[in-house]
């Protein structure tokens, strides 16, 4: 799980509107401003940075050494760590949100992942790049091989995205796990929120990314 | 070639080093009779004294002070020329002005530890009920000891709550410990290349030193002083298995390979033909000169015996329970005394405990060590650490 691996998305390249990532500014949207936070897989702290901003208590988690000792030079509290592995070491309700930004497709157990980040944290706020974006599916069809776009460049026998999902499969996968899902957006190529009221498959075609304020379901 | 000139003797005279001991060339804190320090082997240890050091000045609030604890063979000298060696301070790369603990911004105070020989009471000091060096009558200490023997400096200093605990290898151990003894007392801590228990491998190395030490015929049982000699053979001996722990083979084979001392060829003999032989030599014989041999068995086994966990009931995590203290973790990942592991489980610990933490694994080949040297990357994380935590405390520069 590497984010170097699967940024930067279009839409969310820094400096196309203010200094923030647009899917970063519409995750710390989503944040209460005082509330205790913890980013997995953080990178070099861009979103923590965001955060701190508006007065968040922010943690963050990140595997690889170089991003974590940026973080830790910006003077963010970060630790090496590793989603699928040392989540487990949190206490319940530990944090008000727990993020996992665009890391969700390189973890080796999403289920699971997801289970922690709504044990650790009241709420949690999930974004991934949609395989379910057209410019995906038209690679598929038309050029018959796996899907390579500008902000996911790897080939597939090296890239670290090895859970790739579509905002429809992820919709599935809270429902089967009894997650709430609070707030869906889906952002375009550009970064803009595909309109509101737009039907599922809409979102599914044309979001090339998902954010989505999780919380934990009431039972079925 | 004789068994002297294997390791040479000492420069420094024993009378030279042993003023020190009692008559530090430092502040000096005596606590007498009605303060006396509770040990956990169950005495008290009265009266006593601490050398100490201090840089830069107490701010109005009383905020910015800033403790630096030494490790084994450290003492209170941290950023000043050491009165015996007339080295520089230990730790100049960190302490100092222009370093990411300036006298400038923060009230920096380091003290020799108890058990030391630099100052602090210890097993070198005069027993003021015989007369006569404490020897092995001293009782033994415990880096909790330390740390309270410190509360107690601080206290004295008339301040409250430390802006920042930093220390690394034995001196991180008190870091540890001052944040589980007296968590509201610690804003910040900074705790690099150590771990919250001793373990086997480590103590092992602690018990070859301090056979060296007990196997040289000068040591007397621990009476050396009584008969004005010092067993400076057997301390160079442990100095010289302690340090290969503090380095790593990469860095031994980057500085001195296979390298011959001022000769071609092999002598045919146990001189010290390798560079690597002569340097090891260098620093027993140089060590001996600064350090007492009863007093290097003390803070060995005061570090063998830490373990957090243990006297919170096994419970790792119940040490930090909800505590506020900023918390920065450095380990090295060519230090295999104090492996990055160790202080992985710390920071789960940490995380377990909810508190605030960073956590940095720096790249070098310089092994344990490393926590001294001029390691730009640590350097840097350590002054954003402080000043991220300075903002947090409302301090105005750091």
């Amino acid at each position: 799980m590497s984010v170097q691996e699967v940024l930067p998305l279009g839409g969310v390249a820094p400096g196309r509107s203010g200094e923030f990532r647009a899917d970063h500014r519409l995750v710390a949207e989503m944040v209460k401003p005082g509330s205790k936070v913890l980013d997995v897989g953080c990178g070099e702290g861009d979103l923590l940075q965001l955060l701190e901003t508006r007065g968040v208590d922010g943690r963050g988690i990140e595997l690889s050494r170089e991003g974590v000792n940026r973080c830790v030079a910006k003077g963010l509290a970060v630790v090496q760590g590793d989603a699928d592995t040392d989540l487990v070491n949190y206490p319940d309700d530990a944090f008000d949100y727990v993020i996992l930004s665009q890391t969700l497709q390189a973890t080796r157990q999403p289920r699971v992942v997801l289970e922690n980040l709504l044990r650790i944290g009241r709420r949690a706020i999930v974004s991934f790049p949609n395989f379910g974006f057209w410019k995906m599916r038209l690679q598929l069809l038309i050029g018959g091989h796996m899907p390579r776009t500008e902000n996911l460049p790897a080939t597939w026998y090296d890239t670290a995205n090895i859970h790739f999902c579509t905002i429809k499969d992820f919709v599935e996968l809270c429902d089967e796990i009894n997650v709430k899902m609070e707030r869906s957006v889906a952002l375009d190529l550009y970064g803009r929120p595909v309109p509101l009221n737009l039907p599922w498959w809409v979102w599914n075609m044309f979001g090339e990314q998902g954010v989505f304020l999780l919380s934990r379901g009431g039972g079925k | 070639m004789g068994d002297v000139k294997s390791i040479p003797s000492p420069a420094i005279s024993a009378d030279e080093r042993s003023h020190e001991v009692d008559h530090p060339s430092s502040q000096v804190a005596h606590f007498g009779a009605e303060q006396p320090l509770r040990l956990d082997c169950g005495v008290d240890l009265t009266p006593f004294q601490i050398a100490y050091q201090t840089y830069g000045e107490l701010n109005a609030d009383r905020s910015n002070a800033v403790l630096i604890c030494h490790a084994l063979t450290g003492d209170q000298h941290v950023a000043n020329v050491h009165p015996v060696t007339g080295k520089p301070g230990w730790w100049e790369t960190l302490v100092g002005p222009g370093r990411p603990i300036d006298p400038k911004h923060y009230f920096i105070i380091c003290s020799n530890v108890i058990g030391g020989c630099m100052g602090s009471t210890g097993p070198a000091s005069i027993n003021p009920a015989t007369g006569k060096v404490w020897g092995l009558a001293f009782p033994v200490i415990t880096i909790p000891d330390m740390v309270r023997a410190q509360a107690m400096l601080i206290d004295r200093l008339g301040i409250d709550t430390l802006f920042a605990v930093v220390g690394g290898s034995m001196g991180g151990m008190q870091v540890l410990q001052w944040t589980a003894a007296y968590p509201a007392r610690v804003f910040s801590a900074l705790a690099i290349a150590c771990a919250t228990r001793h373990s086997a491998q480590n103590i092992a190395f602690h018990e070859l030193g301090r056979q060296a030490v007990m196997a040289d015929p000068d040591w007397h049982g621990g009476g050396y002083a009584d008969q004005g000699i010092h067993p400076h053979r057997g301390l160079a001996v442990a100095r010289m298995a302690a340090h290969i722990t503090y380095l790593s083979d990469a860095a031994l084979h980057r500085k001195f390979g296979r390298r011959m001392q001022d000769r071609e060829l092999p002598t045919f003999s146990f001189d010290a033909d390798f560079q690597v032989e002569s340097y090891l030599r260098y620093q027993g014989s140089s060590f001996v000169e600064r350090f007492d041999a009863n007093s290097y068995l003390y803070l060995t086994r005061a570090m063998d015996y830490f373990d957090i966990a243990a006297d919170h009931g096994g419970v790792l995590a119940k040490a930090f329970a909800d505590i506020k203290t900023r918390f920065c973790v450095v380990s090295f990942t060519s230090d295999w005394l104090f492996p990055t592991s160790e202080s992985r489980a710390l920071v789960h610990a940490l995380n377990a405990s909810s508190a605030r933490v960073s956590f940095a694994e720096i790249e070098t080949d310089r092994g344990h060590d490393a926590f001294l040297l001029d390691v730009p990357e640590f350097l840097d994380i350590s002054r954003a650490f402080l000043q991220s935590a300075g903002k947090a405390r409302g301090l105005k520069d750091g």
